[in-house]
C-alpha cells in the first residue's frame, strides 16, 4: 500500500496542473477542442449506441420504427405527388427519385433538429459530469448517421431491383454531397443546441425552419420545373427571376439533394435539355460539382465557427439548464 | 510527503438571478431586468490547496456553496473569477445515477457511466466482475434501470466510480442511500483509497462522517471560507455556526409570536461551571465526583419548565445527557437568576477532553435556549482503556474449572 501511495504521489508530481473544465479563448482552442473530443472516442461511441437503443426501446417493433417514417413519406408522396398531381409524368423512376432527396432531407432534419435538443436534452449529465460538451451534439450525428446508413441500404438495393445501379463517378457525387450534408448539419446543431441552452424558443424555430427549408429544396419536385417556373413566360423574365434562381442555389441542401440525385437517380440522366421563353433548361445546374465543393469548404469554416461559438457557450452551460 | 493536486485560487463565482426567459419577457422587460438583475456570489475568493492523499470534508449550511465549490473542481462551472488548476485523473460521484440513462440495462449504464468517467471499453471489460461484485445486485444487471430502486442505483454508480482508479474523487452527498452494510462497504472502500495515495473531496450534511473520515474540513458559509483546518476545530465552527442560527430563530421566535400558544418565555442559561470539591476546575483524574452547575436567568417568571445538561466529544458526538424531567425532579418556578447543581458521584467517562452543553425547554419540551460549549472538562487517566465509559476492568486468570 505504501509503495503504491509513493508511486502515484511520484506520477502526480510529474504531471502539470491544468485548469479544471474547458479552456476559454476563443480562436486558440480550436485544437484543444478537437484533442479533448477525440481523446473522448469511447464516451462518444457509448452516446452514439445509447442514443440508438434508447430511441425506440420499449417498442415492440423497435428499430422498425426509424424506417417507417422515410416509406410512409415516400408512399405519401409518391400516391399524392407523383400520381394525383402527375409529376411522375415529368420525372422517370419518380419513386428513386423521391427517396433520394427524402434520405438526404432525412438525416439532415434528424441531425438539425435532435442536434439542437441534445444539450438541453442531456442537461441531467451536463450538470453532473464534465465531458465535453461537443459530444452530445456530435452522438446525435452518429446516431443520425446510423439510421441513415440503414435507408441508404434500401435505396441501393432499390436501385439494384430496377436494373438501375449508380456506377462509375456517381458515387462522387454521393460522397461529396454526404460530406456537404454531414458537416453543414454539424455545424448548425453545434451552434443552435448551444444557443438552444440561453433562448429555448431555438427548437420551435427550427421545426418550422426545417419544413421551409425542405420545400425549398428540390425533393419533391425536381430542379427542371423550378427552372420552368422562373424561366418567365410570353418572353417576359422579370429581372429578380435569376436571383430567386441564384438564392435557390446557395441553399446547401439544394445542392445536397442534387448532388443526391445526381448519385441514385440514374433514370434523370434522361431528361432532355430544353429552350423555354430564351432560358435553358437543365436537368441539374452547371458545375454541380464544383459547386458542392464550394459549400464544402464553406460548410467547413461554418463547422469551425460554430464549434468556437459553441466551446465560448459552453462554460454558463451547467448553470443555464 | 506530499504534493498538491488542487490548487483553488481567488475563486469567486457570480450567478445572475433572471426570472424571465423567454423572447417575449427580454423583450418586453429589457430596460427592467438590466435594472433589476440580481447578482448572486455563490462563492467568494475561495482559496484553497489541497494536497495528494488528503481527505477533505466542505461543510457549511444549505446553500452555502459547497456544491458549486464541488462543480468548479469537477469543471462543470467555470469561475468568473479566479482559478481552479488540477492534476491527475477526476471522478465524480455527483449525484444519484446521474449519467444513467433509465432505459438502458445495469449492464448498458455501466458501460455508459464508466466512458463518462473516461474509461475505455476493454478497462470497462476487464473490471466489470469486480464492479459487479461491488454493487452486489447481479440478479438485475440486465433489467432497465428505470426499475430500479434509489439503493440500487446508487450501489451501481459507486460501484462504477470507485472503479475508474481515480487520483481524486469527487463525493457530493450521496452516500446516505445506501442500507448499512452498502455503506460499510463504502466507508472501507474510501478508506482503502486514503491508504492509496488518493485524495477525496466530500461535500456532506453528516458531520459524523467528517469527524470520522476526513484530515481536513473547509467549512462554507455564504460563500466565503469560514474554517479551514482540522475537523475538530471546523466541526466547531460549523456548530457554533448553527447554533447561533438557532438561536436567531428562537429569539426572532420571541419577539414577534408575542400572543401565539407556542409562547416561549424570555430566559437564557448564563453559564456552566464544573466543579469538583467546591472549586472550579479544568481536568479531573477519571472517577472523581464532579458538580455541574449551570447558571440561569429568567428574565420573566419561567414556570412548568426542564433545565438539563449535556457531554459531548470535542467533535461533538453526544455522549450523556439528562434533566430535570428525566430525574422526576420538578422545578419550582423562576423569576429572576439562579443556579442549579447537578451531582455526579464519580466521573466514570473515558480519557479525553470534553464540552458541557445546558439547555432549557418548556414543559412541552420546545427548547428555549441552548448554551453550546458552556465549559470544558479533560479527564485524566492512565491509559488503561479507550472509548468514552470508564469500567474499571481488570484482568485475572479464570477461576472457573476448565
Amino acid at each position: 500500500m505504501a509503495y503504491q501511495h509513493e508511486v502515484r504521489l511520484q506520477e502526480l508530481a510529474a504531471e502539470p496542473m491544468r485548469p479544471a473544465g474547458p479552456r476559454q479563448g476563443f480562436f486558440h482552442g480550436t485544437f484543444q477542442s478537437i484533442r479533448d473530443v477525440s481523446s473522448r472516442r469511447e464516451l462518444l461511441n457509448q452516446l452514439t449506441r445509447r442514443e440508438i437503443k434508447a430511441r425506440y426501446k420499449d417498442s415492440v417493433l423497435g428499430f422498425f420504427w426509424s424506417l417507417a417514417k422515410p416509406l410512409a413519406m415516400l408512399f405519401v408522396y409518391y400516391i399524392a405527388i407523383g400520381k394525383f398531381l402527375g409529376a411522375q409524368r415529368s420525372i422517370p423512376d419518380f419513386a428513386i427519385f423521391i427517396f433520394a432527396g427524402l434520405t438526404s432531407w432525412q438525416v439532415f432534419s434528424d441531425i438539425v433538429n435532435l442536434g439542437t435538443g441534445s444539450i438541453v436534452g442531456n442537461a441531467a449529465l451536463i450538470k453532473k459530469v464534465y465531458v465535453p460538451r461537443e459530444v452530445f451534439p456530435l452522438s446525435v450525428v452518429g446516431s443520425s448517421l446510423f439510421n441513415f446508413a440503414i435507408q441508404l441500404f434500401i435505396l441501393i438495393a432499390a436501385t439494384a431491383t430496377l436494373g438501375r445501379f449508380p456506377t462509375g463517378d456517381r458515387w462522387l457525387y454521393f460522397a461529396l454531397s454526404l460530406a456537404v450534408l454531414v458537416v453543414f448539419a454539424t455545424a448548425l446543431a453545434f451552434l443552435l443546441s448551444a444557443i438552444n441552452v440561453y433562448l429555448r424558443d431555438v427548437q420551435y424555430l427550427v421545426e418550422i425552419l426545417l419544413m421551409i427549408l425542405m420545400w425549398a429544396s428540390p425533393i419533391v419536385y425536381s430542379w427542371t420545373l423550378v427552372q420552368n417556373a422562373l424561366a418567365g413566360s410570353n418572353g417576359v423574365r422579370p429581372p429578380i427571376y435569376p436571383w430567386i434562381e441564384r438564392l435557390y442555389l446557395a441553399n446547401p441542401m439544394t445542392l445536397v439533394t442534387l448532388g443526391f440525385q445526381k448519385a441514385f437517380w440514374v433514370a434523370g440522366d434522361a431528361q432532355p435539355v430544353s429552350i423555354k421563353n430564351g432560358v435553358l433548361i437543365t436537368p441539374y445546374p452547371p458545375g454541380l460539382g464544383r459547386s458542392l465543393f464550394l459549400m464544402l469548404c464553406i460548410s467547413v469554416v461554418l463547422l469551425w465557427f460554430s464549434q468556437r461559438v459553441f466551446a465560448r457557450l459552453q462554460s454558463n452551460f451547467a448553470q443555464e439548464l | 510527503m506530499s504534493t498538491p493536486v488542487i490548487e483553488i485560487e481567488g475563486l469567486s463565482k457570480r450567478f445572475v438571478i433572471r426570472k424571465d426567459k423567454s423572447l417575449k419577457e427580454r423583450l418586453v422587460n429589457y430596460h427592467r431586468s438590466k435594472l433589476h438583475k440580481d447578482d448572486f456570489w455563490a462563492l467568494r475568493d475561495v482559496n484553497i490547496t489541497i494536497d495528494s492523499g488528503s481527505t477533505i470534508g466542505l461543510i457549511g449550511p444549505n446553500g452555502s456553496g459547497k456544491s458549486t465549490l464541488l462543480k468548479m473542481i469537477g469543471g462543470i462551472m467555470q469561475p468568473t473569477m479566479g482559478s481552479v488548476h488540477l492534476r491527475g485523473r477526476v471522478a465524480a460521484l455527483l449525484e444519484l445515477g446521474a449519467g444513467f440513462h433509465p432505459d438502458l440495462t445495469g449492464r448498458e449504464n455501466v458501460y455508459l457511466n464508466a466512458s463518462l468517467q473516461g474509461l475505455t471499453r476493454r478497462q470497462t471489460d476487464q473490471y466489470f466482475e469486480a464492479i459487479l461484485d461491488f454493487s452486489g445486485i447481479e440478479r438485475f444487471i440486465d433489467t432497465q434501470v428505470k426499475f430500479y430502486s434509489s439503493g440500487m442505483y446508487v450501489r451501481l454508480a459507486f460501484a462504477v466510480a470507485v472503479h475508474v482508479d481515480p487520483d481524486i474523487l469527487l463525493v457530493d452527498e450521496v452516500l446516505a442511500v445506501g442500507d448499512e452494510p452498502f455503506q460499510r462497504k463504502c466507508m472501507d472502500r474510501i478508506r482503502g483509497f486514503q491508504h492509496e495515495g488518493r485524495t477525496i473531496v466530500l461535500v456532506t450534511h453528516g458531520l459524523d462522517t467528517v469527524a470520522e473520515l476526513c484530515d481536513r474540513a473547509v467549512v462554507l458559509e455564504s460563500g466565503h471560507v469560514i474554517a479551514d483546518g482540522a475537523p475538530r476545530d471546523s466541526l466547531r465552527v460549523l456548530r457554533s455556526e448553527f447554533e447561533q442560527a438557532r438561536q436567531d430563530d428562537i429569539e426572532r421566535h420571541q419577539s414577534t409570536a408575542d400572543s401565539s400558544p407556542t409562547e416561549l418565555p424570555r430566559a437564557h442559561i448564563e453559564g456552566i461551571e464544573v466543579l469538583s470539591g467546591g472549586v472550579p476546575v479544568e481536568e479531573v483524574p477519571v472517577g472523581a465526583p464532579l458538580t455541574v452547575r449551570v447558571h440561569v436567568r429568567a428574565d420573566e417568571p419561567l414556570e412548568n419548565w426542564i433545565l438539563g445538561f449535556g457531554i459531548e466529544t470535542a467533535v461533538g458526538q453526544s455522549i450523556y445527557g439528562t434533566n430535570s424531567k428525566l430525574l422526576g425532579v420538578h422545578l419550582p418556578a423562576l423569576n429572576g437568576a439562579l443556579a442549579y447543581d447537578f451531582t455526579i458521584p464519580a466521573t466514570d467517562i473515558g480519557e479525553g477532553s470534553y464540552m458541557f452543553h445546558g439547555a432549557i425547554a418548556n414543559e412541552a419540551g420546545a427548547e428555549v435556549h441552548k448554551l453550546l460549549e458552556g465549559a470544558s472538562l479533560n479527564v485524566a487517566a492512565e491509559g488503561r482503556e479507550t472509548g468514552f465509559v470508564h469500567l474499571r476492568t481488570s484482568l485475572t486468570p479464570s477461576a472457573a474449572l476448565r
